[in-house]
């Protein structure tokens, strides 16, 4: 089996074993209710994670996510509450907003070479920053055509249901893999990872690459704002504190090498699912404090990064 | 049409670096259908010129013409797009990426904006099936050895560019039968029409399958001919300069190995790396050791300060077994080395001379007897003063001084350690003339101190004035040891050149 394989492999076992066992002693958990509430639940942790992949694999590491998080959500709702604008165009002007500032965090990262830790660092403080300037409050939203969207759901059966934005983050996914697997985008981010400087004599445009990626990345975090808005139906700068953190475990979990270059969106998909199921699972049992998350989270991550180390050594040792 | 000339001809190309002239009115025609070796020393100004051809340098003076157009490059895509294909001695490829996605890297077919995988996968099949390669090229390439990730890295140059095949030390890492498939492979390009330029230290190679030859030396042209009618003795000659052919008066080769033995290397050798080899030091000798880059000079002396460890063998010092895992137990034993490569390997660039000649005294005294300033800049002052190192004073960073006074500092860290045994690797590479005859009277000095020095060094004039011995290292094997009257620049070139067995 092809090695970048095998990781991903254990991810789904490893979802599958757990899933089993937790349905064994929980048995409304399976069911496609719990499906529907993972989906809506986690919808803009995924989003985010989906970025955050395509940043991994070329070799980066976005640490703004969670703060550009926090900020589309409070852009859309000054817009929204404050300004009087239409959702639509609300929601246009923050994602407009956070690739802007993407594109110009992977500019400052290619041609200033910076590294990436440090340049997405100082862009979390700036957008996290940004958003408590301007309301160091929550800002609820109240509109019509948003309740709408945030109560939409399309009824599976087993009676779950799949919402708008837990739909949106399927699309998101499915769009996701598209361009990592089947574009050339993809193939130059899976270059950028596994050697830069071959990829750039090769004839990868390094540059504008490099720029993508970030916006990418920044994008997709303003529309996991956006979700994340829908969801709690209000604007807060200090919402999705260290959602960064847990969108980088769930695509080392979902089998992406930390370093670059290996690693699949659908992996990060089933990296979302089994943290989702962990919560989940802590809600059923009902006496653990959710804390047990985070340990969980912590035990599957080092887990990861071991089986990672074993499977690539192996395969250094072989040749 | 250009089947009348050559496909790329380069005249009077000039590259300097600062003060430096790598390449200095330099001229090479390529022809279709022929292999052309480019040969000379390290520093002779090769991987200038071949960086120049690709686009990777601009010249300072010049011209290319390719087909008869004259043609500047900015960048290396550009001569790739123009026809001129690179493979670097390090493959340049994608190693996660699958075999057919490295050969289509930004040229990938697509359909409706989707990669045609299916289109790849055949096209990547059919293309390595014509150099005789059936390998899986859905699997990634890292999986496969270097040898058939070569062969990708010439296969991906020729359908990208198809003209010129520029092959930069191809064979460095391959085993025999690697480099025959190889050579199969560039026999068949030439066959179809590609000038092939060919790098190597290997002189067998280039006689099993070069057409011409050009030789570079200090950056200027020594020879570009047909390879018939030329010997090995001729090439070597060539390659090292036309001097040794006259003859010279061996000055230190006075009473060979008289001082007692010191350190016996016997079977010294490491898989991969250097043949075992037999090799006894003296106090109060020179042991020069002679050979071409890659020959295995520089493996020796890392496996008798532990660099490298070997795998047989036995070494004993004053007549006491040693054993050798690191180069800490070196150092403890009196060994001091200055490296090939004095700035990565030698000097740290951003401490000052002070610091750069007493870390070795320092790491050798442990992290429980610092030295005191005072002491620092009493060694460092005396040290400096001894071998003449000219800085402004001691506390400025090594990086500034010239390549001579560098190399004095790392001579000085050793001295300062009191050694025994000094192996110095290329001592008086890129230094200047009057500091490298410095050099040279201090190697004598410190042999009349009775210090036991290994000195490798690729000019011959040196070798034969200072080594009371000369070992010369072949195809990373021993193959002379010449003592006395022996000592020549005319018998080192023999021993180099000559054939090694039957065969190749």
């Amino acid at each position: 089996m092809n090695r970048s394989l095998r990781p991903l492999a254990a991810t789904a076992v490893i979802f599958l074993l757990a899933y089993g066992a937790a349905a064994l002693q929980f048995p409304g958990l399976f069911s496609t209710r719990v499906l529907g509430n993972f989906l809506t639940d986690n919808a803009f942790l995924g989003i985010a994670a989906v970025g955050m992949t395509f940043v991994i694999l070329s070799g980066g590491i976005d640490l703004s996510v969670g703060a550009v998080i926090g900020l589309s959500g409070v852009l859309v709702a000054v817009m929204i509450s404050w300004l009087g604008m239409p959702p639509l165009i609300a929601f246009a002007l923050t994602l407009t907003i956070a690739a802007a500032f993407g594109a110009a965090m992977g500019a400052a990262i290619h041609w200033l070479r910076v590294p990436s830790f440090i340049v997405t660092l100082a862009g979390m403080f700036l957008a996290r920053g940004a958003a408590s300037v301007i309301s160091p409050d929550s800002i609820p939203i109240h509109h019509a055509a948003y309740d709408w969207v945030s109560q939409a759901y399309w009824k599976m059966p087993g009676g779950g249901r799949l919402s708008l934005i837990g739909a949106l983050m399927v699309m998101v996914f499915i769009l996701g893999a598209v361009l990592a697997h089947r574009t050339r985008f993809g193939a130059n981010v899976y270059a950028l990872g596994g050697n830069a400087a071959s990829a750039e004599l090769m004839g990868v445009p390094v540059s504008r690459t490099t720029v993508l990626i970030y916006t990418l990345s920044s994008t997709l975090a303003g529309l996991a704002g956006i979700v994340f808005s829908l969801y709690t139906q209000a604007g807060y700068s200090l919402s999705a504190v260290g959602v960064e953190l847990d969108a980088i475990g769930a695509v080392v979990i979902g089998g992406t090498l930390l370093t670059g270059g290996y690693g699949f969106v659908a992996g990060t998909f089933i990296g979302v699912m089994l943290m989702g199921l962990v919560q989940t699972y802590i809600i059923f049992d009902g006496t653990l404090s959710s804390w047990w998350t985070k340990i969980v989270i912590g035990v599957l991550l080092f887990m990861f990064i071991l089986l990672q180390r074993l499977v690539f050594r192996a395969q250094a040792a072989r040749d | 049409m250009g089947n009348t000339g050559p496909i790329l001809r380069a005249s009077g190309l000039s590259k300097a670096f600062g003060a430096h002239h790598a390449l200095r009115d330099v001229a090479i025609d390529l022809w279709p259908g022929e292999v052309h070796a480019l040969l000379g020393e390290n520093g002779a100004g090769k991987s200038t010129l071949i960086k120049i051809l690709t686009g990777v340098y601009q010249p300072d003076a010049g011209e290319m013409l390719l087909d008869g157009r004259a043609v500047s490059f900015r960048d290396p895509l550009q001569a790739q797009a123009a026809g001129i294909g690179t493979v670097y001695q390090e493959v340049n490829l994608v190693p996660n990426l699958s075999v057919a996605e490295n050969l289509y890297l930004g040229h990938q077919p697509t359909r409706w904006g989707m990669l045609d995988k299916r289109r790849m996968h055949v096209g990547a099949r059919e293309i390595l099936a014509s150099y005789g390669l059936n390998i899986d090229v859905r699997a990634e390439l890292g999986s496969y050895s270097v040898a058939v990730q070569q062969i990708v890295a010439i296969a991906r140059a020729v359908k990208l560019s198809g003209k010129v095949l520029v092959l930069d030390e191809p064979t460095a890492s391959l085993d025999r039968a690697e480099v025959e498939r190889l050579f199969d492979v560039i026999g068949r390009l030439r066959d179809q029409g590609l000038a092939v330029v060919f790098i190597t230290h290997f002189l067998d190679q280039v006689f099993a399958i070069s057409d011409r030859v050009t030789i570079l030396r200090n950056g200027q042209l020594v020879a570009s001919q047909s390879i018939e009618g030329l010997s090995r003795t001729d090439v070597v000659r060539l390659m090292l300069g036309k001097d040794v052919i006259f003859a010279h008066a061996a000055t230190a080769a006075e009473e060979p190995g008289s001082g007692e033995q010191l350190a016996v290397f016997s079977g010294v050798g490491r898989r991969g790396s250097v043949q075992p080899f037999d090799l006894t030091l003296h106090r109060g000798e020179v042991v020069g050791v002679a050979g071409l880059l890659g020959s295995g000079r520089t493996e020796m002396a890392r496996l008798m300060f532990g660099v490298d460890q070997a795998d047989t063998g036995h070494i004993t010092l004053d007549g006491m077994p040693l054993s050798l895992r690191n180069p800490r137990q070196a150092v403890a034993a009196g060994m001091g080395f200055c490296p090939e490569d004095r700035k990565t390997d030698g000097i740290f660039a951003d401490l000052t001379v002070r610091e750069n000649i007493v870390i070795a005294l320092q790491a050798k005294l442990g992290w429980f007897k610092a030295l005191s300033r005072d002491e620092q800049d009493d060694i460092a002052g005396r040290f400096a003063e001894a071998l003449d190192i000219r800085a402004a004073n001691h506390d400025i960073a090594v990086k500034l001084l010239s390549g001579g006074n560098q190399q004095k500092v790392i001579l000085a860290r050793w001295l300062a350690i009191d050694p025994r045994i000094l192996i110095l690797d290329e001592p008086t590479r890129g230094i200047d003339v009057g500091a490298h005859a410095e050099i040279v009277r201090t190697i004598n000095r410190l042999r009349e101190d009775g210090l036991a020095l290994l000195v490798i060094s690729s000019e011959l004039d040196e070798v034969v004035a200072y080594s009371s011995r000369v070992v010369v290292m072949r195809e990373r094997e021993m193959v002379a040891e010449l003592r006395g009257a022996e000592i020549s620049p005319q018998v080192i070139v023999q021993a180099i050149a000559a054939q090694q067995g039957a065969t190749a």
